[in-house]
């Protein structure tokens, strides 16, 4: 045993990864090169490759108006979401970022939506957008049927994914508010600087480090929104809410067209790997200010 | 000079009556200010925070109404004869417990599960050596950006050719690990010196030992942020147990929920009480270990 400790040492370097890489090769490497692999073939109903069509598949989409709506929807999902969410996060940031009675409380109620599955929001919203009994046409004396009218159907179910997004940018901007030097406050407020003024001057400047980060989380959990579409609109009304995974979903699940589904994964992970990119080159460049 | 000193001296004392009421009024301003600024920094957040959790809110008030006081035209935002039935309904209704039985069970074993494989996976990227570590850390990290969602397809076409479909494992394995779990905890480990390492193997201390007894309580605020992150995750999967489930047997509390959902929409009351029930276990986690969450995020990410 003596002889070889380095080769020993490496073997159990190895054991200790193996869980890891074992699950990561079986259910990330393997289904990703099998997605693209899937996204150049035609298939049976049962998934199984059966004609190579080469980029085909992506010829059908970039050609498919239902594709673009797709993507067109999704990019406003993504806009409404991600400046909702941040909107509410960095408000309820800046209202605990001084110390007064029961900011516990408060921050907890702020941070809360995290810890709220996409699906049991969808249901309760449901209710509360219901024509008839619902609470908000009620409270504001409207007739209008929220998730049935294309007008309205995406907007309520990005108003919901913002609501729930919030919950961990406040936490996000609360760490952010948290680095900044609270003397540069006491020495504007000396200047006789508005707190207004102090808003846009000092907070939103100091939070530059982590918005950058903030912005591109945001992006990429938005466009991996499913379940409040799955429940509240099931895409629709016509496909004014078919964001691009539920997309994937129907094609696949319901239209059994797994190449296509295939290939608008790949799309999507193209997309997403862009975004990522961007954030670790703007990590590391670090964002002064 | 010495008039201008006699002076000075007549404004001192002159003033020191003065002062201490300038000082009082002063003071008493200042404290007045201070508490206007209290009172509408706490009025504001009153506002707030009650309309970020309005949709909650809502959700439990309807959920103790009748449901014949909800199907009316009269406002009805609190509950005239608050009732229990609904709660009872809705566990008779669908197998409700048994929901939260399997949640519990996937849930669990994935957040348990996580925390080993990723302790384990950090411990050899911070203090062992061997070849490709660096590109088999550079691997892990990009699984970041492979979206679950891109590759649901294939992995179900995977889960289903083994017969997986409809099993507890279907539900964990594929959940057993996590590049954000292996990034934090190297990022805590790297931060030990090495020598701890070393003067642990001279006394005898095997690397499992080590990850046990020193590495583990040392990062204990690393490890219950992970906890509770993973587990409100893996409590509120849908997309996942939606394709892989099909029988009652085997549904998680998300997917369960829906199945009230189906029903005739004069059980409205009713799903919104099974939502409460199934929305208590992952916000009393929340609570209960938010101040962990925040300590171990952030103080890993701001120190590394």
């Amino acid at each position: 045993m003596k002889k070889k400790p380095s080769l020993l040492e490496r073997t159990r370097a190895y054991g200790f990864l193996l869980p890891c890489i074992l699950i990561f090769a079986i259910f990330l490497f393997y289904p990703f090169f099998k997605t693209i692999f899937l996204s150049l073939y035609k298939t049976n109903k049962m998934g199984q490759a059966k004609l190579f069509v080469g980029i085909g598949n992506y010829m059908d989409l970039l050609t498919s108006s239902s594709f673009y709506n797709s993507l067109k929807v999704t990019l406003i999902f993504v806009v409404i979401v991600v400046v909702g969410s941040m909107a509410i996060g960095l408000l309820g940031a800046v209202l605990c970022n001084k110390a007064f009675p029961g900011i516990r409380a408060f921050s907890t109620a702020y941070a809360l939506p995290m810890a709220i599955a996409s699906s049991s929001a969808a249901m309760i919203f449901k209710i509360i957008l219901h024509p008839s009994v619902g609470i908000l046409n009620k409270l504001t004396g409207l007739n209008i049927n929220w998730v049935s009218d294309p007008k309205y159907a995406l907007v309520c179910v990005a108003i919901l994914t913002a609501w729930l997004n919030s919950g961990i940018n406040f936490l996000y901007f609360s760490a952010g508010l948290g680095n900044i030097d609270e003397s540069i406050y006491e020495r504007a407020s000396v200047d006789g600087a508005s707190p207004i003024q102090q808003f846009f001057h000092l907070t939103l400047p100091g939070l530059s480090p982590i918005m950058f980060y903030t912005l591109v989380v945001n992006i990429i959990q938005a466009f991996q929104s499913f379940g409040q579409v799955k429940i509240l609109t099931q895409g629709g009304p016509g496909e004014s809410t078919n964001l691009i995974v539920y997309s994937i979903y129907r094609d696949a699940f319901f239209n059994y067209r797994f190449g296509s589904a295939a290939a608008q994964s790949v799309i999507l992970f193209v997309i997403v790997m862009i975004l990522t990119l961007v954030m670790f080159k703007i990590e590391k460049k670090g964002v002064k200010y | 000079m010495e008039a201008i000193h006699n002076t000075a001296g007549a404004v001192n004392l002159k003033s020191q009556a003065e002062l201490d009421a300038l000082h009082r009024v002063m003071n008493a301003k200042a404290k007045r200010k201070k508490n206007i600024r209290t009172g509408g920094l706490l009025a504001a957040n009153i506002v707030v925070a009650i309309i970020i959790l309005l949709p909650l809110l809502y959700a439990v008030s309807v959920a103790l109404m009748p449901s014949s006081e909800l199907f009316t035209m009269d406002l009805n935002v609190l509950p005239k004869q608050p009732t229990l039935e609904n709660f009872k309904n809705a566990l008779e209704n669908v197998p409700l417990l048994k929901f939260v039985l399997n949640s519990f069970v996937v849930a669990g074993i994935i957040t348990i599960g996580q925390i080993i494989t990723c302790s384990m996976a950090a411990f050899a990227f911070a203090f062992l050596d061997f070849k490709g570590k660096n590109v088999i850390f550079m691997l892990v990290m990009a699984t970041m950006m492979i979206p679950g969602e891109a590759t649901i397809i294939s992995n179900y076409l995977t889960v289903s050719s083994w017969g997986w479909l409809d099993t507890y494992q279907v539900l964990i394995v594929p959940y057993l690990t996590s590049a954000m779990g292996i990034f934090l905890f190297r990022q805590f480990y790297m931060s030990f010196p090495i020598s701890l390492y070393e003067s642990a193997k001279l006394d005898g201390c095997g690397n499992i030992k080590f990850i046990l007894k020193i590495l583990m309580p040392l990062t204990k605020s690393a490890i219950g942020a992970m906890a509770v992150y993973t587990f409100i995750n893996a409590w509120n999967m849908y997309m996942w147990p939606l394709l892989v489930t099909g029988s009652e047997a085997k549904r998680t509390v998300q997917i369960g929920i829906s199945m009230l959902n189906s029903v005739d929409a004069q059980s409205i009351t009713l799903m919104i009480a099974g939502v409460v029930i199934i929305i208590v276990p992952s916000i009393s986690i929340f609570i209960v270990g938010q101040k962990q969450l925040i300590k171990g995020m952030f103080s890993g990410a701001v120190k590394g």
